[in-house]
């Protein structure tokens, strides 16, 4: 296991420029690429999410702010175009779940740790770390570039079902955009394969001395199973989105039956767009997973360091991971149990959807008990770690409801639906990213970020997202369907309903608005920070696990000398005999110590 | 352009003077010799504190808004499996907020009580597998009986209906619905969706209209006379596009013959129906009716068989709390019984405008949120017949079903005799195989 990680690589020529802050193969130099395009993107995301939700709240009026970022071809005198709204919807889903939080999570967070904490000079192949950068960039442009185009971006919801998304008749971005979308997403799965691979293979065979499979810090094996996952799903999101293609333009009828677009009868025949629900969301749903994993695995490590106390529950938490990464598999069809589906088969999902509860439940409990008689110092990446596993509770508990077929039947589609994804998947892979960059900042740019800033950053968040997604709860239990460029539709029939649908609208738009603003904080911190900011000490939070023993400023290789051996697990915090409230891995045990 | 110019340049400043005084407090705080990553005591309180402040907030806020929007916000619910429905809701919604509060409050309280203190350790406690135990098994308890109640609910609302039900049909196109009623014979008449033509419809060249594509003895011979006008109108264009050396485009004149190839296929199969259905092909569509309102009747089930034209929709009534999605190419079924009437609703909501809505909650096209329908529940079956007899409801085939322009229809030769074999009929498929197509024949269930 570990005869390749102690051959020293003797990397101590010196790079160019351009090798080393562009085309490197440095896992770390390529973890912070990964990182700067997603915040760049996020921040796209978050704007175009600001944009809707002007319209939702206040629609059909003028707005200035509307007109400034879509002039006159999508915002005609400040009113947001109505197929426009169906785009800025789109891409704002597909830029936060794949660019944002797969892409940007993952490609930050494991190309950064995974060699720094198994004890790794690099990673397997720097070669195809690279390449699944710049792939992964290459297909953000095209997402981006979608935006421009005549005919406006692919409209048809992050999830793309057929025929909608098929004809260019059905819907504007249907067209070229929709030819974009499909081209961006076939490139990001081969960056998402490239990576994922590589994350594997150095997990498996690139460890140090020592590092077992059972001492491995939570965040590497979050990321290993992630990219199991990935690796499993990715493929079938590709196949399906060939198919699209082939019926796109070849006339092919994979996911088209009987349909008549614009008058016209077409003669595609025999598909079915029920097959494309079952291969998208076979990707779709351990997508939620692979955004969801390495966010847990960060903040295990998080808490753990600043409640100085060893995680709860090591093999429980391992366990709990590896089940839910298996059960992520067979639980797609909860997203089907009204389209048509054998109401049988609907049943079945209703079961494993809810075994999924309990590997969930285990985790939330071992984090609440991590905390229970800790001494926990409150970092802002330790305040964004309690905010991941509040939101994970909030958006867990809603999930409940909705594996429950009976119930979706009413709840489905309607911003009920949006509001449990967003808490459960979005503020929880937030705010598990959050507290990485928080946290593993020194060791990213050999600074400190502001302290201060970073709290204010997390109340502000954390108050202003609850405040933008818990009335949404509210407004999908009554009624208020998805994907509504508004809800005129119960003026004429319901109009309490409309009145408190359009009152909490408000209130969401105002949170989303206040939220958006207080990422300028962050944003601000950061940059400010990799300039200015106070500069590290090595092992600034007195962690345990091996990235703290490498020195501030990075070197190829990662360690000057020898690679360190590993003693222990990584959870030593404040164990009784010990002189200091933590002992990193590479302390041998003393005589008589029990590994834990 | 101005305008953007001035934000920019504001946001520009505003960030130069942002880092001037972060310049000055880094500046102070390397003089007072202070690190980022040390937390100082009274600022770690404060956050421990703002945890508590936090949760009261969160807690507090959480049961202004159930009370005040809970399950109050939808009126309760109008049809049978929709009690159900709501039954288990509020059942789930019960357990899950004890979680809710049992969970968010212990998190914040721990976080609250164990904030950092010199003078104390953190309490060495890695594992206990007693209590792992407990909250592997209490949870999947709670669970067993959250998918036993639940299944058993699913079960009722997809089950078959029962042998009353009137069976309806609700049609979904890009942006509207269509009802059709089954008649007295509870049976709906055959449809395809070759044989959907509109008089509106962009392409069609003709008048033929055919809203729902339902198959009759009329209605198979007039979409062959309609193609056969389109055929030949496109001939017609081929023939002057060939001949017309200004404006000729070899690609133009490809993209007709392609279509005109392509409507002599579609033709070919709509003839081979005239067999498929035999005598009976116009007996179960004689006495269906269409509508652009739904009526039913309180406390009679009904059983909807749900087809979509173009693209996905989804069928939802949120009184009824039923939703179901509309596939084309395949039918889908949902069934109600209302058991309030729309005036009963009116009085239960205080609401004298009060109407229940069927609306579309499946992303189908820019209008999307458009679609919708008006939906009223009668209490008896002479306030149904009056409404039926009124102005909305038209006889599917009689009153729906309209020749296309420019044939005789009296003296209207069955179309062979028109076959139009310019193009070559060689290319017909001939081996196509029928058996396996959607001629629907799922009149009920
Ligand atoms: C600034 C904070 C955010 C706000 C205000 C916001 C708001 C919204 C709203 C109102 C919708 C429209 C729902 C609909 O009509 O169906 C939406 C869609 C969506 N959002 Fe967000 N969101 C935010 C952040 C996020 C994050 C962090 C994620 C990451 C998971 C995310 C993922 C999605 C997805 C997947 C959709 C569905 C898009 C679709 O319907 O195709 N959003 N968001
Ligand atoms: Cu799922
Ligand atoms: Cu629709």
């Amino acid at each position: 296991m570990s005869a390749a990680a102690h051959t020293d690589h003797g990397h101590h020529h010196k790079e160019s420029f351009i090798t080393k802050y562009i085309f490197s193969q440095d896992h770390k130099m390529i973890g912070k690429q990964f990182l700067i395009t997603a915040i760049f993107m996020a921040v796209v995301a978050v704007i175009l999410s600001v944009l809707f939700r002007i319209q939702l709240a206040w629609p059909g009026e003028s707005n200035s702010v509307l007109s400034f970022f879509l002039g006159d071809t999508w915002a005609p005198e400040g009113i947001l175009d109505r197929g426009m709204y169906l785009g800025l919807v789109t891409i704002h889903g597909t830029i936060m779940v794949f660019f944002v939080l797969t892409g940007g999570l993952s490609g930050t967070f494991s190309n950064l740790l995974i060699p720094l904490q198994c004890g790794a000079r690099d990673m397997a192949s720097g070669m195809l770390n690279m390449i699944s950068y710049w792939l992964f960039l290459l297909s953000s442009i095209l997402m981006l570039y979608s935006l421009f185009l005549e005919t406006g971006p692919a409209s048809a919801g992050w999830t793309v079902y057929p025929p909608l998304s098929v004809y260019e008749e059905a819907i504007p971005g249907s067209g070229a955009g929709m030819t974009m979308w499909l081209l961006s997403m076939t490139i990001f799965v081969a960056s998402s394969l490239l990576g994922s691979l590589n994350y594997i293979v150095t997990v498996l065979n690139l460890r140090t001395k020592g590092m077992k499979m059972t001492r491995l810090p939570l965040t590497i094996w979050a990321f290993f199973v992630t990219a199991v996952l990935g690796v499993l799903s990715f493929p079938v999101l590709v196949s399906a989105v060939v198919l699209m293609l082939m019926d796109r333009t070849l006339g092919t009828s994979f996911y088209v039956n009987d349909t008549i677009i614009a008058g016209e009868v077409l003669e595609q025949s025999g598909g079915s767009p029920v097959l494309f629900e079952h291969l998208f969301w076979f990707l779709g749903h351990p997508e939620v997973y692979i955004v969801l994993l390495p966010a847990l695995g960060l903040t295990s490590e998080i808490v753990s360091t600043n409640a100085r106390k060893p995680i709860f529950g090591y093999r429980a938490m391992i366990g709990s991971i590896l089940a839910i990464g298996f059960l992520s598999f067979i639980v797609w069809g909860h997203h089907m149990f009204i389209s048509g589906m054998n109401p049988f088969l609907g049943g079945v999902f209703v079961f494993t959807t809810l075994l999924i509860a309990i590997p969930s439940a285990i985790k939330v409990f071992n984090y609440i008990t991590t905390l229970w008689r800790g001494n926990i110092k409150y970092t802002p990446a330790m305040l964004f770690s309690i905010g991941l596993v509040s939101s994970f509770i909030t958006g867990g508990v809603t999930g409940i409801i909705l594996a429950d077929s009976a119930l979706d039947i009413a709840v489905h589609d309607t911003y009920f639906v949006v509001a449990h994804f967003h808490v459960v998947m979005g503020l929880s892979a937030i705010f598990g990213m959050f507290a990485g960059v928080y946290h593993w900042f020194p060791k990213m740019y050999g600074k400190m970020m502001n302290a201060k800033l970073g709290m204010v950053h997390f109340w502000l968040t954390l108050v202003s997202a609850y405040g933008v997604f818990f009335p949404m709860h509210f407004v999908g239990i009554g009624g208020a369907p998805r994907r509504y460029y508004d809800y005129s539709v119960y003026e004429g029939f319901d109009s309490n309903q409309f009145d408190m649908i359009m009152d909490l609208n408000v209130v969401i738009s105002i949170f989303a608005i206040i939220g958006a603003l207080a990422q300028a904080i962050f944003l601000f911190n950061f940059f400010y920070s990799t300039f200015k900011g106070q500069k590290a000490v090595q092992n600034p939070w007195k962690g345990n696990s091996l990235e703290w023993t490498t020195p501030v400023e990075h070197m190829h290789g990662n360690w000057p000398g020898e690679i360190p051996e590993v003693h222990r697990w990584p959870y030593d915090y404040s164990k009784p005999g010990a002189a200091e409230d933590y002992i990193p891995q590479t302390v041998p045990l003393a005589e008589g110590e029990e590994e834990h | 352009m101005g305008m953007k110019f001035v934000v920019l340049v504001v946001i520009v400043l505003a960030v130069i003077a942002i880092a001037q005084i972060m310049r000055v407090y880094e500046l102070s705080s390397k003089i007072r010799g202070s690190r980022e990553e040390d937390i100082d005591l009274r600022v770690n309180n404060i956050n421990a504190s703002l945890m508590m402040v936090f949760l009261i907030i969160f807690f507090g806020s959480f049961l202004w808004m159930w009370s005040t929007y809970g399950n109050g916000m939808l009126p309760e619910p109008a049809s049978e499996v929709g009690v159900e429905i709501h039954w288990l809701f509020n059942v789930n919604w019960v357990i899950v907020i004890a979680i809710f509060f049992l969970t968010n409050g212990l998190l914040f309280v721990f976080a609250w009580k164990y904030s950092y203190h010199p003078d104390r350790k953190a309490h060495w406690f890695p594992h206990d597998n007693k209590l792992e135990m407990i909250w592997t098994v209490v949870p999947a308890a709670v669970l067993a009986v959250i998918i036993i109640l639940g299944l058993m609910t699913w079960n009722q609302a997809t089950g078959p209906a029962s042998d009353d039900a009137v069976v309806v049909e609700l049609y979904a196109k890009q942006f509207d619905w269509t009802v059709r009623y089954s008649g007295d014979d509870n049976k709906l008449g055959y449809a395809d969706y070759k044989l959907v033509g509109s008089a509106e419809d962009k392409n069609s060249g003709d008048s033929y209209a055919n809203p729902l594509g339902l198959v009759t003895d009329n209605s198979v011979r007039w979409r062959v006379l309609g193609l056969n006008n389109e055929i030949s109108a496109l001939d017609a264009n081929i023939r002057k596009e060939a001949n017309d050396s200004v404006a000729y485009s070899q690609a133009n004149l490809n993209k007709m013959i392609a279509k005109v190839e392509k409507l002599e296929r579609i033709r070919e199969r709509v003839l081979d129906m005239t067999g498929m259905f035999g005598d009976s092909i116009n007996s179960f569509a004689e006495d269906d009716f269409l509508t652009r309102e739904l009526c039913m009747i309180v406390d009679q089930e009904y059983f909807f068989v749900l087809r979509s034209r173009d693209v996905l929709h989804s069928a939802y009534f949120p009184h009824f709390r039923a939703q179901m999605n509309c596939v084309p190419g395949q039918r889908t079924s949902l069934k109600i019984k209302p058991i309030f009437t729309t005036a009963e609703m009116r009085k239960k909501v205080d609401n004298p405008d009060f109407n229940y809505v069927l609306m579309c909650n499946k992303i189908c096209g820019v209008s999307h949120s458009n679609m919708k329908m008006a939906v009223t529940v009668v209490e008896t079956q002479e306030e149904f017949d009056s409404w039926k007899n009124g102005p909305l409801a038209t006889n599917a085939i009689n009153d729906s079903i309209v020749a296309p322009a420019n044939i005789d229809t009296e003296r209207m030769e069955w179309p062979e005799a028109a076959h139009h074999d310019e193009h070559g009929d060689d290319h017909h498929d001939d081996d196509e195989n029928h058996e396996g197509e959607d001629h629907d024949d799922s009149h009920g269930h």
